[in-house]
């Protein structure tokens, strides 16, 4: 026999009766979005993220030309000065100073933004890159974790990720250092 | 990784010869406790949470003989190419497989507590395959040729110093270079070649989804989004544990595991794997290795709930004071030793007993795992089945006989009391291991049952 129909004879021999599952959805309706952005900000500067509420495209641009003026910035939203599209084959991502990604959804309670490989296309442009940058609507912002799946539902992607704050690491003595493998800062930018 | 065969205690009194360090590791460990409880405090459903997570947790193991075959049928039909270990051998030899049919001979690999259970490394190097550990605290333990200490803070055991002399020598930093930030920073340096270099990516498996066939990975650093993403051949390892029913559960597990790990409300990433990128391939192993004999076991089947946050090593006052490596097994701590046990009871006899059953580590538990009960039912196990040490059996005698005789009890009292009066050398030396790293109490001059005698109205 293969170790498949070993384990799982093994298996089926020695689990327990059936016991139901719990009802969760009792949690979805724990938290409100009426406070959410105000607490989105709070937890995702709690944990290291710097957040801007702005009007539109210009104020992005403006806080990205301030801070980041070194090497290629790539974005997956039209209008970024100097950017280069995602797909754009000139550039290696290891080179990536900024990127800067639009997404669908944000969650209050811990600060984390989540994004589909349709929204990043190449898996590891949030992970390479020095520095990243990702835009949300304010009305994209949920209260819970609970919010968000219902959120995401039955949606189809081939890869997700919740995102929340610089790339860290406390491992040497517990003394936090941000910027371990990932990007040294998030800058979050709210569009009202 | 080499194993003496010292048992709990010796290895805890070697931990302690050095009381500044044990001091420093007693109280990290719990200032990181307060983290998780402050945390912790915010959510007034918190207890629901776990109650929830629990529940679903009874469920996948009550029907995961379905979920398993559920999430391997979804995984496929993501173009996930699904393996089954029945031992860690298996396990060792199918990654092995897979590197060599792609004629790969270096990997990197983000934390797998289930493949530091396998020795995968140590078998990999045995095959002329480098594996590079891409996690910054077990890059450090790797360089320092040590296992993890911890499963969430694997060098919590090692002081700055020491990290510093470890990348001076491996990784040519300055000597004497002891700042956490700069020695952070030259790992970072070191690790991205590595994940630039490498064809090749293992991870582990923190959820496994059997509706959709996606699985989870948490870290803060980013190290398995890094390695995964960069190489051609993704290989993820897990236990077959690790299964949950429905996609919308990990709202409630990823509320509750960084919460209870560290007090972090999430990791910094948590990624979803589903199918593979363009053009690479991915591999899931589904281990078993003693889980489905555990899952036969009733009193102890509720062990394979774990979500291997840690909180249960942070809050055990065994553990702060005796640190990872005196369990001498892959997963340290309370859980670990209501673990290991079921893997080979024989070598993990001292486990279950190092422990005070304070009741700690299943208070923090975020999947109500029962754990100090298990301990308890663990030493009547071992002890029928012949496996305590003959010193424990012949001590454990003589209490059942001075508990069983009230004369003997009384007569054993005062006598206790009458020699720490008077002649507290007794035990007060060195050969009684009690006193070495503790003071001995002063004798009340009589027994409550004499007091009570005296006092009574």
């Amino acid at each position: 026999m293969s170790s498949r129909s070993n384990i799982l004879a093994a298996v089926l021999a020695n689990q327990p009766d059936n016991s139901p599952l719990p009802d969760v959805s009792i949690f979805n309706d724990l938290y409100t979005s009426e406070d959410a952005v105000e607490r989105f900000i709070a937890t995702a500067m709690g944990i290291g993220s710097s957040v801007h509420r702005v009007a539109g495209i210009d104020e992005i641009n403006k806080v990205i030309s301030e801070r980041f003026t070194h090497g290629p910035v790539v974005s997956n939203l039209s209008g970024i000065n100097n950017a280069l599209a995602v797909d754009d084959d000139n550039y290696h991502a290891a080179d990536v100073e900024l990127s800067v990604f639009k997404v669908r959804l944000a969650v209050a309670e811990n600060g984390a933004l989540w994004l589909t490989e349709e929204d990043i296309q190449k898996r590891v442009l949030p992970f390479i890159c020095q520095h990243l940058a990702l835009v949300v609507n304010a009305a994209n912002i949920v209260g819970s974790m609970h919010q968000a799946y219902e959120r995401i539902g039955n949606a189809r992607y081939n890869y997700g990720t919740f995102i929340s704050g610089p790339s860290k690491t406390a491992d040497i003595e517990q003394s936090l250092v941000l910027g371990a493998h990932g990007p040294r800062s998030l800058t979050v930018f709210i569009i009202d | 990784m080499k194993q003496s065969t010292m048992d709990h205690a010796a290895r805890a009194n070697d931990f302690n010869r050095d009381e500044e360090r044990v001091n420093w590791h007693d109280e990290t460990l719990w200032w990181i406790r307060q983290k998780r409880d402050l945390s912790v405090n915010r959510l007034p459903e918190w207890e629901e949470l776990r109650e929830a997570a629990s529940q679903i947790k009874h469920n996948a193991l009550s029907n995961l003989h379905g979920y398993l075959q559920a999430f391997e049928a979804n995984a496929i039909a993501n173009g996930v190419k699904v393996h089954w270990a029945a031992n860690a051998d298996e396990h060792n030899r199918i990654v092995h497989n897979i590197l060599k049919s792609h004629g790969i001979n270096r990997m990197v690999k983000s934390k797998s507590m289930l493949t530091e259970e396998c020795h995968l490394n140590d078998y990999l190097a045995e095959n002329g395959i480098e594996v590079i550990d891409s996690d910054l605290g077990e890059r450090i333990v790797q360089l320092a040729n040590e296992p993890p200490s911890h499963i969430v803070l694997p060098c919590i055991h090692k002081k700055k110093g020491e990290i510093g002399d470890l990348f001076h020598r491996h990784l040519g930093s300055a000597e004497g270079e002891t700042d956490p930030q700069v020695l952070t920073e030259t790992a970072r340096q070191h690790l991205r070649e590595v994940f630039l270099t490498r064809k090749a990516a293992l991870t582990g498996v923190n959820f496994a989804v059997a509706e959709t066939g996606e699985f989870v990975v948490c870290t803060n650093e980013g190290n398995a989004d890094m390695g995964a993403h960069l190489a051609d051949v993704h290989i993820a390892a897990m236990g077959i544990e690790k299964i949950i029913p429905l996609r919308k559960h990990l709202s409630i597990f990823l509320r509750l595991l960084t919460r209870s790990a560290t007090g972090q409300p999430i990791t910094t990433y948590s990624s979803h794997f589903k199918t593979p990128a363009a053009g690479k391939e991915m591999h899931v192993i589904l281990v078993d290795n003693g889980r489905s004999t555990q899952l036969g076991r009733e009193d102890f089947r509720n062990s394979l709930k774990c979500i291997r946050c840690g909180a249960c090593m942070n809050t055990c006052p065994v553990y702060r004071r005796s640190g990872g490596h005196s369990y001498h097994s892959a997963i340290a701590g309370p859980i670990g030793s209501i673990l290991a046990p079921n893997l080979d009871m024989k070598q993990h006899a001292d486990l279950p007993f190092a422990s005070t059953l304070c009741g700690s580590c299943s208070n923090v538990c975020p999947v109500k795992i029962d754990i100090h009960d298990q301990l308890y039912k663990w030493r009547q196990v071992i002890v029928k089945e012949g496996y305590a040490p003959e010193a424990k059996k012949l001590m454990m005698k003589g209490m059942a006989l001075t508990l069983s005789s009230p004369a003997f009890y009384r007569f054993a009292g005062k006598a206790g009391r009458t020699v720490m009066r008077l002649a507290p050398f007794a035990a007060g030396n060195k050969l009684n291991p009690w006193y070495n790293q503790r003071d001995m109490p002063e004798a009340p001059a009589q027994s409550f049952a004499e007091w009570y005698k005296k006092n009574r109205l």
